[in-house]
């Protein structure tokens, strides 16, 4: 009973199926919507880190800091455009998002 | 060997259900809650997988500032939720079939997918022996020398991000009295005082 990279892919497979199954399932509320895409690059790093480690490969882990990183600014930029809405708005529904439709 | 499987399951098992409560709580303050057990039992995973460095970072920029910023929004914003989840189940059937053919299609790519011969001669920063140097010393060695652009780079996007989220968020109300350092620093002896001459028995009028 040893647990391999196919384990660990297996769960960051499961993980990334959650975070695209919540966009469709949250589909009117923001914060839920981005909370998924957390649960997606969290899964991506989960990839990168078990290839990393399986291969004996250390630049994976280098790639899972960057991505990281990125997730982190996608995080404040997301929540920071939805307060300012939200100011505009009083409201965070996606349906209501149409002001550059046109 | 028995119980690092016993503490993959227990870790992934949990990292799984509690991703599962995220989506589908019904009160975003849980499903922030949920999101940090997550983040903890996949931080849990990586230490098992021995990169205890990104464990400890997960940790720190997860919980410690992505979920707490989260936390803040959901309890900053006056948002009526219950209305927000009205026609929920609208998107149950489709989203459904979207992730069963993307979980099908992930599982069958990992269960038939082979490390090519070649790739461990290709190797371009392996990962010393247990015990030789810990794994912070040795990404610190790597992320320093070859990937220092690459580490630039992030901090560039932090401060970004940082700049980015100050001025979207940043607003200026014309009733708030505010510190003006120009004003202050340019202020001269004859805007400051006034030497007046007070007549005996007169007072100031």
């Amino acid at each position: 009973m040893t647990i391999g990279l196919g384990h660990y892919l297996s769960v960051a497979a499961i993980l990334f199926t959650l975070g695209i199954f919540g966009i469709f399932l949250n589909r009117k509320n923001v914060i839920i919507i981005l909370m998924s895409i957390e649960l997606i690059l969290l899964a991506v790093n989960i990839n990168l880190v078990a290839f990393s480690v399986f291969l004996g490969d250390l630049v994976g882990q280098v790639y899972a800091l960057i991505v990281l990183t990125v997730a982190a600014a996608e995080a404040a930029i997301g929540l920071a455009i939805l307060v300012a809405y939200y100011r505009n708005r009083g409201s965070i529904a996606v349906e209501d998002v149409n002001l550059m439709k046109g | 060997m028995i119980i690092s499987a016993i503490f993959f399951y227990l870790f992934a098992g949990v990292c799984i259900a509690s991703a599962i409560m995220v989506i589908a709580a019904r009160n975003p303050v849980h499903s922030v809650l949920f999101l940090i057990l997550t983040f903890v039992n996949a931080a849990g995973l990586f230490v098992l997988m021995g990169a205890e460095f990104l464990a400890m970072i997960l940790i720190v920029v997860y919980v410690g500032a992505v979920a707490v910023l989260f936390l803040f929004v959901v309890m900053m914003l006056d948002v009526d939720f219950a209305e927000l989840r009205h026609g929920l189940l609208n998107y149950l059937p489709m989203g459904f079939v979207v992730g069963t053919a993307l979980l099908a299609e992930l599982l069958f790519v990992v269960g038939a997918w082979l490390i090519a011969p070649g790739i461990p001669k290709v190797v371009t920063a392996p990962i010393a022996a247990a015990g030789d140097v810990s794994n912070t010393q040795a990404l610190g060695l790597v992320l320093y020398t070859r990937y220092v652009y690459f580490f630039e780079a992030a901090g560039v996007i932090l401060l970004v991000a940082m700049v980015g989220a100050i001025v979207m968020t940043l607003q200026h109300k014309p009733d708030v009295k505010r510190q003006r350092i120009a004003e202050q620093v340019a202020r001269r002896r004859s805007s400051a005082i006034e030497i007046v001459k007070v007549r005996s028995g007169q007072g100031l009028p």
